[in-house]
């Protein structure tokens, strides 16, 4: 987990990832609007964060982009090289949602089985057992998640994520609920294993945001807004002692302060 | 181990109590006889016990293995279709409100004296738990898990089989510990209303003979046999169902 950005490491896509635009959504959220007329896009290839106050909306649109969330009729979601988003999408949410009747291994590999495809046989499943020695749970394979702590499980969770080989990967505070130094290694390790990839990470964490995004967006009001991306510079992820992003994680503060008295 | 101590002691304790009460107040022993008379009546009638008891048994592990096959049966269906779901779930309560001794001579009518309509009894005695419990669990599967069966594109039958059911294993794993405790229940009563063998059988008989002593003797050998058979079950839903919440292990324990 020590050398960052080794291309090798990194999972090979066979296409480019495509971008995504959200356009003109629309959904009601016990009976008013929670978006109206929203317009926002995610940038082929890069990460994409969003912050935002709690309960403005931000994991309710990484949901609607997953397909689990029914929006108004004219919302149109669709992938920048025209062909279907569903699919081509991996989710992480919250909580590791791993089964605690799997194994570590049997929990990366969940998806193959719920597709019903033949046996993940001995690639998918070396693959897996590869991303899980890469982030440091080699001895654990058939541990189940009881006992495995809060970031292993975590880490369990993104291998599953990454094992599931889509091109766009939508994380909802992935890391919000571990320790400082756990969610600075699982970091690292989800950008160098999801390297050009269409990533959405939706977190409450001005600095997380700043380390790992491409774009940083600030999500306000109701019906709600993005406001206009802030623009990193492509290497990820950052030292965060760099004094033009202690200027920006300021500047990202008090829009977010704005935000919250808005709401 | 010291469950089991303590449940001996308590055991141990209520026999004092019952043995002083008969001393001192003096009761007919074709009222309520002294539990010394009681065990001594086990020992003697032992051989006469054992066949009915273990014909009692048979009902009760025939009843729960059918019981719990059409329980298991029909919670499924009722998860995977949702036809099944509005047209049977009505009839599964209303039957449910018709008591299973009103039923009991019905069936003897129907399955005969013999074996089948005991076993016929306790299972529908503990099918409605069953089926319930593992509908309700078939029902309530975390949510964030279906979403995430979602994404990743799961079938419907494989979603049930590898998600929806082995996370409602805990809830059927409750409605079988409620079956094993009440599917003696279901033989008895098959028993008392026509019989010519089991315990239910004996203790009619024993009470139109007033061989109270040799009631007690067969109520003693059913309620151990009911106890051995929930914890057995209980162990045995633990051993395999490994992911059981604490909770409703703990509160099994008790």
């Amino acid at each position: 987990m020590t050398t960052i950005s080794d291309p090798s490491r990194s999972r090979a896509l066979p296409t480019s990832p495509p971008a995504v635009s959200v356009h003109a959504a629309r959904l009601d959220y016990g009976g008013t609007p929670l978006f109206d007329e929203l317009d926002f896009s995610l940038a082929a290839g890069q990460w994409t964060c969003v912050l935002g106050p709690s309960g403005v909306g931000k994991t309710t649109l990484l949901r609607l982009i997953a397909g689990l969330e029914e929006a108004a009729a004219g919302t149109s979601i669709a992938a920048g090289d025209g062909r279907p988003l569903a699919g081509r999408v991996a989710w992480m949410g919250q909580q590791d949602l791993l089964l605690p009747w799997l194994s570590a291994l049997d929990n990366a590999l969940l998806g193959a089985r719920l597709r019903g495809e033949p046996d993940p046989g001995s690639e998918r499943r070396s693959a897996a057992i590869e991303l899980l020695k890469l982030v440091g749970l080699g001895g654990r394979l058939a541990a189940r998640p009881a006992e495995l702590s809060g970031g292993q499980r975590q880490r369990v969770a993104l291998v599953r994520t990454l094992i599931e080989d889509r091109p766009v990967i939508l994380m909802d505070e992935p890391f919000s609920s571990l320790d400082s130094v756990t969610r600075w290694k699982l970091q690292e390790l989800a950008v160098e294993l999801l390297a050009g990839r269409t990533v959405l990470l939706v977190t409450h964490d001005p600095r997380e945001a700043l380390r790992l995004g491409h774009r940083v967006h600030v999500m306000a009001g109701r019906p709600a807004r993005l406001d206009r991306p802030l623009l990193l510079d492509p290497r990820t992820p950052r030292r965060l002692d760099d004094p033009a992003l202690l200027t920006l994680e300021s500047e990202l503060i008090r829009r977010l302060a704005g935000a919250a008295e808005a709401a | 181990m010291r469950s089991l101590l303590r449940a001996l002691l308590v055991f141990a304790g209520l026999c004092l109590v019952w043995q002083v009460f008969v001393t001192v107040t003096g009761i007919p022993p074709y009222l309520l006889p002294a539990p010394t008379r009681v065990f001594a009546a086990l020992i003697d009638r032992a051989d006469f016990l054992l066949p009915h008891a273990l014909l009692t048994l048979a009902e009760i592990a025939l009843g729960m293995l059918f019981g719990i096959l059409l329980g298991g049966f029909s919670a499924l269906t009722l998860a995977r279709f949702a036809p099944a779901r509005r047209w049977l779930l009505p009839v599964l309560v209303v039957s449910q409100a018709i008591p299973v001794f009103a039923l009991a001579p019905l069936l003897v009518l129907w399955f005969g004296y013999g074996l089948a309509s005991k076993v016929a009894a306790a299972t529908l005695i503990i099918y409605f738990p069953v089926t319930s419990a593992f509908y309700d669990g078939l029902r309530h599967t975390e949510r964030g898990w279906l979403d995430l069966a979602r994404v990743m594109g799961a079938t419907g039958g494989r979603e049930l089989l590898l998600l929806r059911v082995p996370a409602a294993l805990p809830g059927f794993a409750s409605g079988v510990r409620v079956a094993a405790a009440v599917a003696p229940i279901g033989a008895v009563i098959g028993e008392w209303v026509g019989a010519s063998a089991g315990l239910g059988y004996v203790m009619l008989q024993a009470n139109a003979r007033m061989q109270i002593d040799v009631m007690f003797a067969a109520l003693l050998v059913l309620g151990l046999m009911a106890v051995t058979l929930y914890y057995a079950i209980d162990a045995a839903l633990r051993r395999f169902i490994p992911w059981l919440p604490e909770s409703l292990t703990a509160s099994s324990k008790e």
